[in-house]
């Protein structure tokens, strides 16, 4: 396998309702990463878009092929990933692949999504269409009720009062919104800073016990990176990010994964294969941009991945050993919190930020000091899709 | 390679208050919903059983924000339940009041009748699903 490289990333602004359509909004971003690459549209060899539901946010399917055309990559393949929100990241690591089996030199990579143009009633029927259709669907599973299931389960599994548990993943919330406050691409840019732990359990109770500031917002947006070969990469930057270990894994139907709940099986199988790739360990990793699409969600990530014991994540962010200057910075771009969740483009927008933080170009109240190794967490669905993958600075 | 046991078929079954599961005969592991591959060891050689459709809630919650059509729904509690025959099932749960629904829930035993989603546009027809009550 070839050495692969991060060569350029860009990223829309993260938002609410857009009036951009989604090949707008993808092909800003696609343009600006080829720009930044010290590319021309002609370079890319091939496209991997992520999306799951532009079929219902406009009625686009095949959005790849439209995105492609427009941006100038005339004739050049393209690729549609769909595995919920983790659509970027499949396309990132099959491009990654791509690159290095030595088959294309340059490629594009990301995703896009315009799922807060659907409003709340269409985005919630649309995002439960991750879960099992047939078998669990019809008792009226929604994204928020899964995760307020494993809230429950987390907080008797490993005897944690409720209330306890409550108030650290309200935690976790408000160290998302104080990063995302200073990141101008942010959905929640200068927003929420001022958030406490009252205001947070006395918001709006969306599925019992999650309240709405325990919940990422349904969001619009883009993001893409270009890859290229160490070859080609050595010729277009002086600062190359090597993707050095991808991994991923896919289970069923939220109740045939009981073996392992609240714990994500998949979730540790597709990290462990990330670390043997890069032939690190999880306190090799620096900075973590993890899914927290919902709070508990953040404290579950975090365990499977290795950098807290189960059970105990939920004390880390009290101590503020999941922030930066603690054991590990996880998400100081805010995360899917406060810098939004378009969720096609979200494991893209996450490479965006592993990238930016390695070399050292985000705002300075949220640069990670001296990063040199990062990671992306990004999982589809009720953990139906995980994908895993290690970044490291090049020079 | 053929399902032993299709949705249909589980569909219809369900229906009838019946809940079938698929015994593996190389470990013994219940699969349901049904599936052409043993949820545990991937084996094949499946037999339909009938499952007594009662056992432990292992966690649960009560939604307030539904999905677009099923607003008159709210609020209502969902569960994960762990059946006696070791597999946990999705379902609702009835008998109590939703806004109520605490962790005291946890544990408690439950027996299954069930409810038809009449479906939506996208669904390709109803579903049945399983509805608890509290075995008093």
């Amino acid at each position: 396998m070839k050495k692969v490289a991060v060569v350029g990333v860009a990223q829309t602004k993260f938002s609410g309702p857009q009036e951009k359509t989604g090949v707008e909004l993808f092909a800003e971003a696609a343009t600006e990463a080829i720009e930044v690459s010290s590319l021309k549209p002609q370079d890319i060899k091939a496209l991997f878009v992520g999306n799951a539901l532009a079929d219902f946010e406009e009625g686009q399917g095949m959005i790849q092929a439209y995105a492609a055309e427009n941006i100038g990559c005339l004739y050049a393949p393209a690729n549609r990933y769909e595995g919920a929100c983790a659509s970027a990241s499949m396309a990132v690591r099959d491009a990654f692949m791509w690159v290095a089996s030595g088959y294309y030199d340059i490629v594009l990579a990301g995703g896009v999504e315009r799922a807060a143009t659907m409003g709340t009633g269409l985005a919630t029927r649309t995002f439960a269409m991750f879960s099992d259709a047939r078998y669990e669907y019809p008792s009226g599973v929604t994204f928020p009720a899964v995760f307020a299931m494993l809230t429950y389960l987390y907080a008797d599994t490993y005897k944690i009062p409720l209330q306890k548990l409550r108030e650290q993943m309200a935690r976790v919330s408000i160290q998302s919104y104080q990063h995302g406050s200073t990141n101008p691409k942010a959905q929640f840019y200068g927003k929420n800073a001022d958030m406490t732990v009252e205001k947070v359990l006395g918001s709006f109770v969306v599925c019992t016990p999650l309240t709405l500031h325990d919940c990422c917002p349904f969001s619009d947006g883009a993001a893409a990176v270009v890859l290229a070969s160490e070859e080609a990469a050595k010729k277009l930057t002086g600062k190359p990010v090597y993707i050095t270990g991808t991994g991923q894994a896919s289970c069923g139907t939220l109740s045939n994964q009981s073996d392992y709940l609240p714990r994500i099986r998949a979730r540790e199988i597709s990290s462990r294969q990330a670390y043997d790739m890069a032939g690190l360990k999880p306190s090799d990793i620096d900075i973590c941009e993890l899914h927290d699409c919902f709070s508990i969600a953040s404290l579950i990530a975090t365990e499977s991945l290795g950098f807290f014991d189960f059970g105990t994540s939920g004390e880390a962010w009290e101590r503020g050993e999941a922030d930066i200057g603690g054991k590990i910075a996880i998400n100081p771009s805010g995360g899917l919190k406060s810098k939004g969740h378009p969720i096609g483009a979200t494991g893209a927008g996450q490479v965006y930020e592993v990238v930016r933080q390695l070399r050292g170009e985000v705002e300075p109240e949220r640069q990670v000091p001296g990063a040199k190794t990062g990671m992306t967490d990004t999982l589809g669905g009720d953990g139906g899709t995980l994908v895993n993958l290690i970044l490291e600075r090049g020079w | 390679m053929e399902h032993k046991l299709i949705f249909k078929d589980y569909n219809e079954a369900l229906l009838q208050n019946k809940l079938l599961g698929l015994k593996c005969r190389a470990c013994g592991t219940i699969t349901v919903p049904p599936k052409i591959a043993c949820r545990h060891c991937t084996g094949s050689e499946l037999e339909v059983v009938e499952l007594k459709g009662s056992g432990k809630i292992r966690t649960f919650t009560t939604v307030n924000v539904a999905s677009e059509g099923r607003e008159d729904e709210v609020p209502y509690t969902i569960v994960m339940v762990e059946l006696d025959e070791g597999p946990w099932l999705m379902g609702n749960l009835e008998g109590i009041d939703p806004q109520k629904a605490s962790m005291e829930l946890i544990g408690k035993y439950v027996a299954m009748g069930n409810k038809s989603y009449g479906g939506d546009k996208y669904s390709a027809g109803e579903s049945a699903r399983p509805v608890f009550q509290p075995v008093v």
